[in-house]
């Protein structure tokens, strides 16, 4: 199920890569390549934080991340399926076999929770809300890093809720089961759900 | 095999690595000296990733100041929208990684007798040296200007004090004046930098003092991240209209300033059209910071050739130079560019310590710019080495795309602000 996308969204990238490079493609001379992992890694570390946990509050820590997780969203990233500003255009810059090194090398560090501030009034009711819409696929109040579910307890508010809004405005393709639960959740819960959630998650800051 | 007590502790250091990190070349560099010149981003991030990747090396980082401003967001200072202090950095998070931080004066460089010597008469000997020292400001290129000139009209190139007295004097303006900048030719530190200051100071000047406007005066005939600086002027300030808070004179109307007078605050384009402003801003041409040239480290053109994958100079070995003042060919001068060249480096001074052969490189720059409320944009690439090692080459990247939606422009002032939370970080942190 994890990697249904990789095939397409490398066929994409490919194409997306070759039309947008194309001032660099016309006298690009050959490159070095065998970069070694942390060479690769520690060149995201400007905008991520030192080895990967970020100070934040917008740009998220990618340190402690399932390895599908960050494989996939890479691979999206360069296909264009998952919105962004400027990471569409960092991630088309590596191969299938370096984004696999950058995962090995972050997925390997902790995960450093953010220190932020939260609702408190809110903390139990999104705890709930996670416990009946998110839980079954980001397991343990939202720290599992299994499977290719996104570390949600402990990452950034800003960023969570710019990937709900992209989420909510179909900018961004969520699995279908999370589609149909987002859905449901707001539905029924209205736009102060993910108040609550996001405070739920930014609570759990050890 | 005769054993040295060098020869011996590095045995029983590499046993003791393995047992630790399982790492055995980790202690090859033990006892190892490393001075790194110049504190500044480049220089901090070389000397913490040095120790990170080896720590049996002895790291000693020499800087003048006991405090660092980034020149990056010191315009959002400008503007209005950032404290100083919030642009401030000391070195004691270099010291929790073992860094030795020394504050003097470094006034010279011995390639051969691998020393770097001090104002303080203090001497350091280094088995390698790392050289930061960004920029110089060529004040002699422009008649009538200089350091003491700054003190006056201040060129706020190199953040902190000068970037106080140039936010002061725009306070100080009476609505309907004119602030001035003058851009500098290239190559020059922060290559969007002039243009994101007009737009804090228009930012600024709109709320505070509506009637007045910003004038750059540019040697060149076009600047970085030109169509996105011009379609935000265009919106947020009236770029092209008789209500224009931005005007921008480049090459085509030779209107580079080649002359200031202090006195009457005025100054005289390339052209010899004079200009009176109410408030100047004159940012000189810029060379590689003066050590680097004192040191032999430079060309004649004032700038740093280096390998470009160790960083080593090819004036002198077992010296390296990074950041604004090195020739990384390809890469701009910007505080990402050298945060990303000074890992580059460190790893290659690690290796070639341990006595291996240094790794291929990889490279990144990521650069914002906050032209106004809810209004950023972006240029970020990947680089990799040409295999002749001739140039750096972005091998992804760009630009923001100028028909970006509004929250992607809102979302980059986002992202700019925990970008600096993040490579300052990086560089200073603990």
């Amino acid at each position: 199920m994890v990697y249904k996308t990789l095939t397409k969204a490398f066929l994409i990238a490919g194409v997306a890569f070759g039309a947008s490079s194309g001032a660099y493609a016309a006298d690009a001379p050959n490159t070095m390549m065998g970069a070694s992992d942390s060479m690769l890694a520690n060149t995201c570390a400007g905008c991520h934080g030192t080895d990967g946990a970020s100070s934040g509050p917008a740009i998220p820590t990618i340190a402690g991340l399932s390895n599908d997780y960050f494989v996939e969203i890479m691979k999206e990233y360069a296909e264009g399926t998952v919105p962004s500003t400027v990471m569409g255009r960092m991630a088309q810059g590596y191969t299938e076999d370096e984004i696999k090194q950058l995962a090995k090398f972050y997925v390997a560090k902790p995960f450093v929770k953010a220190k932020q501030d939260f609702d408190p009034k809110l903390v139990k009711q999104g705890g709930k809300l996670h416990d009946k819409y998110c839980e079954k696929c980001h397991a343990e109040g939202g720290q599992s890093a299994e499977d290719d579910a996104g570390v949600m307890a402990g990452q950034w508010t800003p960023y969570l809720r710019n990937q709900f809004a992209d989420f909510h405005a179909g900018l961004r393709e969520a699995p279908k089961k999370m589609a149909k639960k987002l859905k449901d959740m707001l539905a029924k819960e209205g736009d102060a759900a993910l108040d609550a959630l996001t405070s739920y998650y930014a609570s759990q800051q050890k | 095999m005769k054993i040295t007590r060098r020869g011996f502790i590095q045995t029983a250091g590499a046993v003791t690595a393995i047992g630790v990190a399982g790492m055995p070349y980790i202690a090859l560099g033990a006892g190892k000296k490393v001075v790194v010149v110049g504190g500044g981003t480049g220089g901090a991030t070389a000397a913490k990733y040095l120790r990170m990747a080896d720590p049996s090396i002895e790291v000693t980082l020499i800087e003048a100041n006991k405090e660092y401003y980034t020149c990056y967001l010191s315009n959002e200072v400008l503007g209005g929208n950032r404290s100083l202090d919030s642009i401030r950095f000391g070195y004691d998070g270099l010291a929790k990684h073992g860094v030795k931080v020394v504050h003097d004066t470094v006034t010279g460089i011995d390639a051969a007798a691998k020393m770097v010597k001090t104002a303080g008469g203090q001497s350091f000997s280094f088995d390698r040296c790392i050289v930061a020292p960004g920029i110089d400001l060529s004040y002699g290129k422009i008649e009538g200007y200089s350091a003491e000139v700054a003190e006056k009209i201040p060129h706020a190139w190199k953040a902190g004090p000068q970037t106080a007295l140039l936010r002061s004097q725009l306070e100080a303006m009476k609505d309907g004046g004119t602030v001035i900048i003058a851009a500098p030719p290239n190559p020059f530190r922060c290559p969007p930098g002039p243009y994101e200051r007009a737009s804090q100071i228009a930012m600024y000047l709109q709320q505070a003092k509506p009637k007045s406007k910003v004038i750059i005066l540019d040697p060149k005939p076009k600047f970085s991240k030109q169509g996105l600086f011009i379609g935000a002027w265009k919106k947020l300030y009236g770029f092209g209209t008789d209500k224009a808070m931005i005007e921008w004179h480049g090459q085509q109307e030779e209107a580079g300033v080649v002359k200031v007078d202090a006195g009457s605050n005025t100054v005289t384009t390339a052209f010899g059209d004079e200009i009176k402003a109410d408030v100047l801003n004159v940012i000189p041409p810029q060379t590689a910071g003066s050590v680097a040239i004192a040191s032999g480290l430079a060309d004649d053109k004032g700038w740093c050739p280096v390998n470009l994958a160790t960083f080593e100079s090819k004036m002198h070995a077992g010296i390296h130079v990074l950041g604004d003042a090195s020739n990384a060919v390809g890469m701009p001068k910007s505080g990402y560019a050298a945060n990303s060249q000074a890992k580059v480096c460190a790893a290659a001074v690690a290796a070639l310590l341990a006595g291996q052969e240094p790794g291929t490189p990889s490279y990144v720059n990521t650069c914002y710019s906050i032209a106004g409320k809810d209004y950023a944009f972006s240029v970020a690439n990947v680089y990799r080495l040409a295999e002749d090692g001739s140039k750096i080459v972005a091998v992804s990247g760009g630009v923001t795309p100028g028909d970006a939606s509004a929250e992607q422009f809102k979302r980059d002032v986002a992202y700019a602000h925990s970008w600096f939370n993040n490579i300052t970080k990086d560089a200073f942190g603990g």
